[in-house]
């Protein structure tokens, strides 16, 4: 149900039933590797390209969310997914495998809010008994793709980002165990004319604030009512930007429950530079770690606003600036 | 940046740039300058030592021995880079490690490991200078305007 003017509220409450996070070799030596499910020590996991690893990493990540809810793969009506590829190759290949009627998403590092917030919608309208939603990123793919071949020498500033090799995914459905999605704000696209893509933390600050003021705007809400609001993957540098907007905005956050996924994935030692980015980083820290806490009884409320920079190496070498995106997901258990 | 690019942007979107540049972190640009130099140097002094080398023991002269040299440094740098250090080095060493040979050495052969999944005609052959292409084709242009200017002037009676 339409609540303001870009938020819905899901008022049938779409359970999810289990969730599955997949990682590589650095996020096996980060501090929240006790919360995958899988964790990889080689980054090809076996296979003869680093895409055609992706494509394994949203395979394993979905078929272990199946397994969890103890359902059969044939009751699940629809699958949502979305990744950083060209043409979102891993997740269609995937859909592949899975052979479950799927629906392709882009919205680059928003994609995990992005399906979750459909799924839930699918769920609530009763358009879908089951639905799986899942995104998946890998760094080298990615540094590929966006930036310079994985061993090429190349100094980068403090404020880039390292991008999480894994996958998450979630499963949901009309009735069950688990946490609940109640509520979901749509983002719209903000491009404050930044063009560096090794500084993206900046470029998609402002699309979070705006997101998360419309979220409270439109729920009117008070951030006190979440244990936790956590954005997708600003990194240090991004997130810090962030809650010194939304408190010039007169929101104010406490930072005791205002925080990163991309600071939380990767420890101090680790050489990340701004913290962690990619689909894979709001997927995996929120579907392993933050829903084990939630679990645990630690969260009861939370907030993800998972943030995108929805550019293309083309646009950039074009001089196009970096629009950017966040859609929030409220979770409750 | 640019001020003819500044003069695109909105207001807000200036007054948004000013109010995150104060918020993030630098480059060190002096230390990475002082890195580079003793890095960047510490190469040199590879070449110098391999270039003494190839004189004193294999019956080089100072010009012969620079192909032996580069040849040595080049296959250090690909074995650096294959083996997935090269580029950790160059995180430190910054600057100091895009030294000719060995720096682009390591960008044909990053580029060459990187798409060698892609085949070896449209991945490897194709993919291989995507990097040191630019310098290549501005390099070969740099020297043609040189050698016509120097004929030039040589024809008109200078030099």
């Amino acid at each position: 149900m339409l609540q303001g003017h870009q938020s819905w509220i899901f008022n049938n409450k779409p359970v999810i039933l289990s969730s599955s996070a997949v990682g590589g070799p650095f996020e096996a030596k980060g501090p929240l590797a006790k919360d995958f499910d899988i964790l990889h020590q080689d980054t090809r996991l076996g296979q003869d390209s680093f895409e055609k690893a992706e494509k394994k990493l949203i395979e394993q990540a979905c078929e272990i969310a199946i397994h969890k809810a103890k359902i059969k793969k044939e009751d699940i009506n629809f699958f949502l997914c979305g990744d950083l590829m060209n043409q979102i190759i891993s997740s269609s290949f995937a859909a592949r495998t899975l052979a479950i009627p799927f629906l392709g998403l882009y919205g680059a590092c928003s994609s995990s809010m992005e399906g979750l917030s459909l799924a839930a919608l699918m769920i609530d309208s009763k358009a879908a008994e089951y639905a799986l939603a899942a995104t998946s990123s890998h760094n080298s793919a990615s540094e590929k793709q966006y930036r310079y071949p994985t061993e090429y020498g190349a100094q980068k500033p403090p404020t880039a980002q390292w991008t999480v090799t894994g996958s998450g995914a979630v499963l949901l459905g009309q009735r069950g165990e688990g946490p609940k999605v109640t509520c979901a704000t749509i983002g719209r696209v903000v491009d404050m004319g930044l063009s560096d893509p090794f500084n993206m933390g900046t470029a998609m600050a402002p699309a979070a604030v705006d997101t998360i003021q419309a979220h409270f705007r439109d729920l009117n809400r008070d951030p006190s009512f979440y244990d936790l609001i956590a954005t997708g993957d600003l990194g240090r540098v991004g997130h810090r930007i962030a809650g010194d907007l939304l408190r010039d905005h007169g929101l104010e956050i406490p930072p005791e429950i205002f925080t990163d996924c991309g600071i939380l994935i990767y420890g101090d030692k680790q050489p990340v530079m701004a913290g962690g980015s990619g689909c894979a980083c709001s997927a995996t820290t929120t579907y392993g770690h933050f829903f084990k806490r939630m679990h645990k009884g630690e969260l009861k409320r939370i907030l993800i606003v998972a943030t995108g920079a929805l550019l293309s190496p083309l646009s950039y070498q074009q001089k196009e600036s970096i629009p950017c995106v966040a859609h929030a997901v409220s979770i409750e258990m | 940046m640019s001020s003819k690019k500044k003069k695109k942007l909105s207001p807000t979107q200036q007054k948004y740039q000013a109010y995150a540049k104060i918020r993030e972190p630098k480059r060190p640009v002096l230390l990475n300058s002082i890195r580079a130099f003793f890095v960047g140097g510490i190469v040199c002094t590879i070449g110098q030592v391999l270039q003494w080398v190839f004189m004193t023991y294999f019956n080089f002269d100072e010009v012969s021995a620079g192909n032996p040299t580069v040849a040595v440094l080049i296959i250090i740098s690909v074995t650096l880079t294959g083996l997935g250090v090269y580029d950790h080095i160059a995180q430190w060493g910054g600057a100091g490690t895009a030294v000719p040979v060995t720096g682009f050495a390591n960008t044909v052969a990053s580029a060459a490991i990187e798409h060698r999944t892609e085949g070896y005609v449209l991945g490897v052959g194709g993919n291989m200078f995507k990097i040191s292409g630019p310098v290549i084709t501005f390099g070969v242009f740099s020297a043609f305007v040189v050698a016509i200017v120097r004929i030039a002037v040589k024809a008109l009676g200078g030099m």
